[in-house]
């Protein structure tokens, strides 16, 4: 009966779901509320400069984004270094567009418990294995891929048979909750994220502190599936650039938050994908 | 007493040391380590949290909680409806495996499986409750059927139909307590439904995983008195005759648009989910190239599954300790009214909190290690061993004064303990389950692994883990109901659930 009733129901909407709304996401990686409300804005921006519906879809996971990208539920999609790199592998034909200006050079913080007595430092390898570490996100590019390439490099060994204990915290924020309430030593943080929180008045400097900067590395951009043009029209996917570019009402960056986009190309992400197919997080 | 019981008092005895002993020895070789630290800072603003609930700051919280309460209403009615065609079908070979295999893995990873398929939708949802659930419903049921009185089915005279022996004479007897379980479940759907909201879709978890990650938990104070409101309230308004009106709202609320692309199902289930090496052409290389991929994903799987298995069998243990422990306060014989009621409100609180959230504020305390995840565990397992045999307990007619440690050690304890162990028992296998959602916390249980593929995109090797978390899960529930067996304890929880 089940099946009687509802089946119809559920084809005939997902035929009519389909009739182009042109749909985007964006990883989750800091500022996880209000998402709505702040991507919504956005999504109306669009709207209204490329003329058709646009909606934004919240995920919970990098893994989720790539895999509404990969799905064809978001056509376009904010990602991170890492979870681009994965989705136009899995998207043939999809292609980074914009970054963020702040995205050529994005950095990862690694911060410390101040109990540990640790001072900024050159050399990790004068960390003591003694020390438990904090990583963000699986997935995420600057709380896991390039903290974790940084320490295999200086200590010549996995972090997790050089310190005690390894784990990941989930979420940037969240990793300088645990170091700074003092359950894992060391962490690694996405930069603007710590500024974010040190301007809101969320980090106690006596309880934690920044000992090393990763040296700079392209990270999150814009990637637009290689089909839009087909489904909207062509020049679609130069329309979205353009109005990516042109975004300039900071309201609207703020969701980002960024300083505005430029242009950017499948190869600037070269470096990171050599990095993930060296540490084996792609194929 | 005779040398039987005698008997049996020494082997309930010997069992009950053994896992203990068993337990402390499983301590031994876990990590559970206090880090020293200074959590206060962090307690505090917890603290200060859930003194200031916040009620305002989630976005579209209506429609999150209606989410909530749509998803799992779909949900256990759809897997109560097959779980109950299936039970009547349940001595047919195959079935009671298959519904023991579905029933084995968790919400969360069929939800992760589905995701990659349906993507976040309506579909997802509804399928990731309904499947385990109908397995669950499908055992349990079975059960209530068998052991409801048979007598008057018996008595029919030979020439009547099926049906309507079964709707006159069978179905009478079971009913109120098929109702009573579907009841229950309801409170674990919304539970559920609740948690898939941590992977993405759009319920009450969403936006508490968010308030808690990012520290705003006056936000997620307000988040979860709204949940416990929900779960505690479902006497009150769900009421059969009402069922239909309700189910038609669920499904006219849930968005049911999808984007489905049967090409992209044949593909994930033809190329996703099949190991990497045998994907495409064989060829001479086929073999070592599978070795390859094997050998570390079977290093993960063995420490994921003793990891699993150990801090299973503490949090078993750990949850039997306080259940003995906290029962007393639901009870009659201990505790006059008003006491009684503040001990209910603290098991429904302990008992209703996601254990992810309840690991994740002693992890703030004692630092990384498997006693958050064990102590999480343990709280939430025992609230709910101390509810059902505090209830128990209430039907006892005591013969010693009270209340008083005369009175519980002589008396109540002995003669709950056998209805004790049967619900611990059956509660191993929903610990086991629950053992590998806490991977997600960086526990390195089989969870942890198996949540590091999904994030991968390596479904090939998440799925061979789930099948593993599968296996393990049959085995302890084989072991648990062989246990059971020997010691002549229920083998139900309906048999001890009065």
């Amino acid at each position: 009966m089940f099946f009687r009733r509802f089946l119809p129901l559920l084809l005939c909407l997902s035929l009519n779901g389909h009739a182009a709304t042109f749909t985007f996401t964006a990883i989750p990686d800091q500022d996880e509320t209000l998402l709505r409300t702040r991507f919504g804005q956005v999504a109306d921006y669009l709207s209204q400069r490329l003329g058709t519906d646009v909606a934004y879809v919240p995920v919970k996971s990098y893994a989720a984004a790539v895999g509404a990208f990969r799905n064809n539920q978001v056509q376009l999609a904010w990602f991170g270094g890492l979870s681009g790199v994965r989705a136009r592998q899995l998207v043939p034909a999809s292609e980074a567009i914009a970054q963020g200006e702040e995205d050529r050079s994005f950095q990862t913080y690694f911060i410390a418990n101040t109990r540990t007595g640790l001072e900024p430092t050159e050399d990790l390898s004068t960390l003591s294995g003694d020390l438990s570490f904090a990583f963000g996100s699986k997935g995420s590019t600057s709380g896991r891929l390039m903290p974790e390439f940084h320490l295999r490099q200086q200590l010549s060994k996995a972090p997790q048979d050089w310190f005690h204990r390894v784990g990941f915290s989930g979420d940037h924020s969240r990793t300088i909750a645990l170091v700074q309430s003092g359950a894992y030593d060391l962490g690694a943080v996405n930069f603007k994220v710590w500024e974010r929180e040190l301007k809101e008045g969320r980090i106690d400097t006596d309880k934690v502190k920044v000992i090393w900067k990763t040296p700079p590395y392209p990270d999150y951009q814009w990637t637009i599936r290689g089909d839009v043009d087909a489904t909207w029209g062509e020049g679609f996917k130069a329309k979205v650039t353009r109005a990516l570019l042109e975004m300039d009402d900071p309201a609207l960056l703020a969701a980002f938050p960024r300083s505005g986009f430029i242009p950017a190309r499948n190869a600037d992400y070269q470096p990171i994908e050599a990095v993930a197919r060296e540490l084996g997080l792609v194929d | 007493m005779s040398g039987a019981s005698n008997n049996t008092g020494r082997r309930l005895k010997r069992l009950s040391f053994g896992f203990v002993l068993l337990a402390c020895l499983g301590l031994l070789f876990t990590d559970i380590e206090v880090v020293t630290s200074e959590p206060w800072g962090e307690l505090a603003r917890i603290g200060i949290g859930l003194l200031t609930p916040d009620f305002l700051a989630t976005e579209e919280l209506g429609k999150a909680l209606l989410n909530t309460l749509a998803f799992a209403l779909v949900g256990v009615v759809i897997g109560n409806g097959a779980g109950f065609l299936l039970a009547l079908v349940f001595h047919w070979p195959g079935v009671r495996q298959t519904c023991a295999f579905v029933r084995a893995i968790h919400e969360i990873f069929w939800a992760l499986l589905f995701l990659q398929v349906f993507g976040l939708s309506t579909l997802t949802g509804v399928l990731a409750i309904a499947l385990p659930y109908t397995g669950i419903f499908a055992k349990v049921y079975a059960e209530i059927l068998e052991e409801s009185d048979q007598r008057p089915w018996r008595c029919l005279p030979p020439a009547t139909g099926w049906l309507s022996g079964f709707v006159y004479a069978r179905l009478p007897r079971a009913f109120q307590n098929l109702k009573h379980y579907s009841l229950y479940r309801l409170e674990c759907a919304i539970r559920s439904s609740a948690v898939l909201g941590f992977i993405g879709l759009p319920t009450l978890g969403f936006h508490l995983e968010t308030a808690f990650n990012q520290g705003l938990y006056s936000q997620a104070a307000a988040l979860l008195y709204l949940f416990f409101l929900m779960v505690a309230s479902i006497r009150l308004w769900m009421r059969l005759p009402l069922l239909p009106v309700y189910l038609l709202a669920a499904i006219g609320w849930l968005p049911w648009s999808l984007h489905f692309s049967s090409e992209l199902w044949v593909h994930f289930v033809t190329w996703d989910l099949v190991p990497a090496p045998l994907r495409g052409e064989w060829g001479s290389q086929t073999l070592s190239s599978l070795g390859r991929w094997l050998t570390p994903l079977g290093e993960h799987a063995l420490l994921g599954a003793a990891n699993t298995l150990i801090l299973s069998l503490v949090a078993l243990v750990g949850s039997g300790l306080l259940a003995l422990g906290l029962f007393p306060l639901v009870s009659r014989l201990f505790f006059r009214l008003p006491g009684r009621s503040l001990g209910n409100a603290l098991l429904i609180v302990l008992r209703t909190i996601p254990e992810l959230i309840l690991a994740f504020v002693f992890l703030l305390v004692l630092g990384p290690s498997m006693l958050p995840a064990i102590l999480a565990l343990a709280l939430h397992n025992g609230a709910i061993i101390a509810h059902l045999i505090g209830r128990q307990s209430d039907s006892l007619k005591p013969l010693l004064p009270g209340p008083g440690s005369g009175r519980y050690f002589y008396e109540v304890l002995p003669r709950i303990y056998r209805p004790f162990l049967a619900f611990l028992f059956y509660r191993w296998e929903v610990i086991m389950r629950e053992t590998a959602i806490l991977g997600i916390l960086g526990v390195y249980t089989l969870g942890f692994y198996i949540d590091s593929a999904f994030e991968a995109l390596r479904f090939d090797q998440a799925f061979l883990l789930i099948l593993m978390t599968a296996l393990l899960n049959l085995c302890i529930d084989a072991l648990s109901r062989a246990l059971r067996r020997r010691l002549r304890l229920a083998d139900t929880p309906q048999q001890v659930n009065p």
